[in-house]
């Protein structure tokens, strides 16, 4: 009778190691990039940083590249985040179970896993040029375009996370809700999206985590400034933009403030991070 | 129309004859994608009384209570044939307004679901809907709803928080105020215990022993003796069908069909 | 006699062993019954003795019933058909200890009617004690069976005894006017008649439990009365 418990206990043992062998790999990893992006970014992480613009160069800063990338980004937000939550709803509560919904949630599939690169290039064609045609050249690369770019990474992010939340919120809500007389809209809109609620902003927040790291999309939309822009019809600066400019430059101090630009992005992400868990954690509701 | 009703169950046996029909349901067959799941149902509900409605899993209880107030339509390819008849007009006519159904026929399901917001405003919710009333009157209609679900002296201080923080039992009492803050003329209990533990039923059960007063109650209930303790009359179903309806206390104590008491002594197959 | 086909199998028998034990309990009751005639007839004081101590083993069974009804109605909340098993079960037990007591009561006056000279009438108290018996034995396998009519047969055989009693009482009591010195031994044999007339009473009792478990409804039905000796009814003083 033991043979059988000793061969399970051994195999218990062995899926235990490697499971933890895996998670140490993944850690190992994690941990070193946030300590090289760390050690290397501190030496540059000053008040200069946020004070003085790029065009100095190694005397200069990134406070330009900041504005920029929050610019860029809030914009991107505010196109997708309305667009990518009417989406989801619409998927949930619509076309939970049609082929339409199937479809264009695989549509959306393909989208989220879609290169930035090529958005970056389809925004290039579709705005960028004809805006350049329009104006006669006064107006081609902008913060504009860089935001629209963005928002299309975002906007599968979103779509995905407001429809797995809504589809969360239980059948019964919904039967409560029309049992007492309301309306389909009025019912998605004041009940169900309250109970969603904090799932859809989680979604807004890691839509906003993951394009506020994006440099691809930009290069052919925002372009880059060394100078102030808060235009968003001028070329505008941009964190990650500069960092790819910067690490290409021979210049050792210009790598450092790159490494400072690296270390403002990751914690800006962490931020978010944090936010979303904070917002879980605390309003979570619970329908079962 | 006069044979549909002789073929109608009316409560067998020592139904007084004061009584009024609330709900005449006549010749109802439902169709579930293609399938027959209620079939030929025709049953008079008595105003102002409790009726239960038992049988097991998948026999069509759920889905005759759910007819009543056309919460079926929701889903797609659901399909009801029949009349259900409420004072006098049927339900399923199209041109019957969902507005006015809801208003009349209301409901408690399986789970407490509140929604997601405070005490006041999920009473309140419903009512702002289908009245437009002055804060005063909106304050009083809510105490109302609350008192009358004996929820009133638990939450009267915390009108104000989530709903959410409530416990089971109250969740669900919250819920019947929601259902009877509209007035209502018809309550339909979807299993409203099933979720909750013996003092939170008990206090489910005293309610509904007094909501009888006012309302006609229609409720489903996996557990018999849940039906035996507070129903007035007893609906037994098996495969879409209604074997029997009758007076409760002649259901428990001597059925006339086999099936109702094989059912009801423990000795389904 | 119930259908055996509770989806819960330990409730079959415990309604099956609640059943088996109201069989042995009547089956005890009639042959208490049947001894104390015997003894009658045979002046038999030891026996006679032995009759009235086997009444507390009828007793100690009551009290089992009751227990096991108890614990079926608290544990398995019977419903329907399973309810009026349970409850005529409680009923007919109560009746046959009812029946076991009349019977030892009969025992017990054999004792100081074995002390006089013997008389003849005592004959006539077996015919009566034979209708007893035998109604008794009807209406158990009735319950047995589960057959109502066999019951309402019981039920209406009543008067038959009914009517051997009061022709007893009538020929006993013009035996006492005949010869006052058959006053005692006579008044014990009234007494004893009495006590049969009131086990058949008993037996009617359970065939009304038995149509109720059978029916779920009450055996209504007027019956006639076959009883003419006492005006007002004085059963248990007597």
């Amino acid at each position: 009778m033991s043979a059988i418990y000793t061969r399970r206990h051994i195999k218990n043992i062995a899926a235990k190691v490697l499971a933890t062998a895996a998670i140490i790999i993944g850690l190992v990893f994690l941990v070193w990039i946030l300590w090289i992006t760390l050690v290397n970014g501190i030496s540059a992480f000053n008040w200069r940083l946020f004070t003085k613009i790029t065009a100095y160069g190694p005397d200069g800063g990134l406070s330009n590249a900041i504005v920029g990338s929050l610019i860029m980004d809030l914009i991107a937000i505010a196109i997708c985040a309305p667009i990518g939550v009417l989406a989801g709803t619409y998927l949930a509560e619509c076309a939970s179970s049609s082929k339409f919904g199937a479809t264009v949630r695989f549509l959306n599939d393909i989208l989220l896993s879609a290169p930035s690169i090529v958005l970056g290039l389809f925004v290039y064609v579709i705005v960028v040029i004809p805006s350049t045609s329009l104006s006669g050249g006064a107006v081609s690369f902008s913060g504009f375009a860089g935001s629209v770019a963005l928002a299309l990474i975002g906007l599968p992010v979103i779509v995905r996370t407001t429809d797995e939340m809504m589809q969360l919120v239980p059948t019964t809500l919904r039967e409560a809700a029309l049992s007492l007389g309301i309306p389909q809209w009025k019912m998605t809109l004041q009940v169900l999206m309250r109970a969603a609620m904090s799932g859809i902003i989680t979604g807004i927040l890691l839509a906003l985590a993951r394009l506020a790291g994006e440099t691809a999309p930009l290069l052919f939309t925002a372009f880059g400034n060394n100078y102030m822009s808060v235009h968003p019809l001028d070329k505008m600066a941009s964190l990650p933009v500069a960092i790819y400019q910067y690490t290409n430059d021979p210049n050792p101090t210009l790598h450092a403030i790159a490494w400072a630009g690296a270390l403002l992005i990751t914690l800006f992400v962490l931020a978010l991070s944090l936010l979303t868990r904070l917002l879980f954690s605390r309003k979570k509701v619970s329908y079962d | 129309m006069t044979n549909l009703a002789a073929a109608a169950q009316t409560p067998s046996d020592t139904a007084s004859v004061n009584e009024r029909t609330k709900i005449k349901v006549r010749d109802l067959d439902f169709y579930y994608n293609g399938f027959h799941a209620l079939k030929g149902i025709n049953m008079d509900i008595p105003e102002k009384k409790v009726t239960a409605i038992i049988g097991p899993s998948g026999c069509g209880k759920s889905t005759l209570l759910r007819i009543f107030n056309r919460i079926y339509a929701m889903y797609p390819k659901l399909e009801a044939q029949g009349e259900v008849v409420l004072d006098g007009e049927n339900v399923l006519d199209k041109s019957y307004s969902m507005n006015r159904l809801r208003s009349k026929v209301g409901m408690v399901f399986q789970k407490p679901v509140p929604f997601p917001m405070t005490i006041f405003e999920n009473v309140a919710y419903g009512i702002r809907h289908h009245e437009k009333l002055k804060r005063k009157a909106m304050e009083a209609r809510v105490e109302e709803a609350l008192r009358g679900a004996a929820l009133w002296d638990e939450v009267k201080d915390k009108l104000g928080q989530s709903a959410l923080g409530l416990s089971g039992g109250q969740q669900q009492r919250l819920c019947i105020a929601r259902g009877i803050a509209l007035k209502p003329e018809v309550l339909l209990l979807d299993e409203p215990t099933s979720a909750l533990d013996p003092i939170a039923t008990g206090r489910i059960e005293q309610l509904v022993e007094e909501l009888k007063k006012e309302y006609t109650i229609v409720m489903v209930t996996h557990n018999m003796q849940q039906a035996a303790r507070v129903s007035d009359y007893t609906a037994f179903m098996y495969l879409g069908e209604l074997v029997e309806f009758g007076v409760t206390e002649k259901i428990f104590t001597k059925p006339d069909k086999k099936q109702t008491e094989d059912y009801i002594t423990g000795r389904f197959g | 006699m119930h259908s055996k086909d509770h989806i819960i199998k330990s409730y079959d028998q415990e309604l099956d062993r609640l059943t088996g034990e109201i069989a042995r309990m009547g089956e005890l009751s009639v042959t208490q019954l049947e001894a104390a005639i015997d003894v009658v007839e045979r002046r038999d004081e030891r026996a006679a003795l032995r009759v009235v101590e086997n009444d507390d083993a009828i007793d100690a069974m009551e009290t089992e019933i009751s227990h096991d009804v108890v614990r079926l109605l608290a544990l398995r909340a019977p419903m329907a058909r399973d309810l009026r098993e349970v409850f005529a079960a409680l009923r007919i037990a109560a009746d046959i200890e009812r029946i076991g007591d009349y019977g030892a009561n009969v025992a017990k006056r054999a004792i100081p009617l074995s002390m006089v000279a013997p008389i003849t009438h005592a004959r006539s108290l077996r015919r009566l004690s034979e209708l007893a018996a035998v109604a008794v034995r009807k209406v158990l396998a009735a319950y047995r069976e589960g057959d109502a009519e066999a019951a309402y047969q019981v039920w209406e055989d009543d008067v038959k005894l009914d009517e051997a009693y009061t022709g007893l009482f009538r020929e006993l009591l013009t035996y006492m006017m005949e010869d006052p010195r058959s006053i005692t031994p006579c008044t014990h044999l009234l007494f004893m008649a009495k006590n049969i007339e009131r086990i058949g009473d008993h037996a009617t009792n359970i065939a009304e439990n038995v149509w109720f478990l059978v029916k779920g409804e009450a055996l209504e039905a007027t019956r006639k009365k076959g009883d003419e000796t006492s005006g007002p009814e004085l059963e248990e003083g007597i």
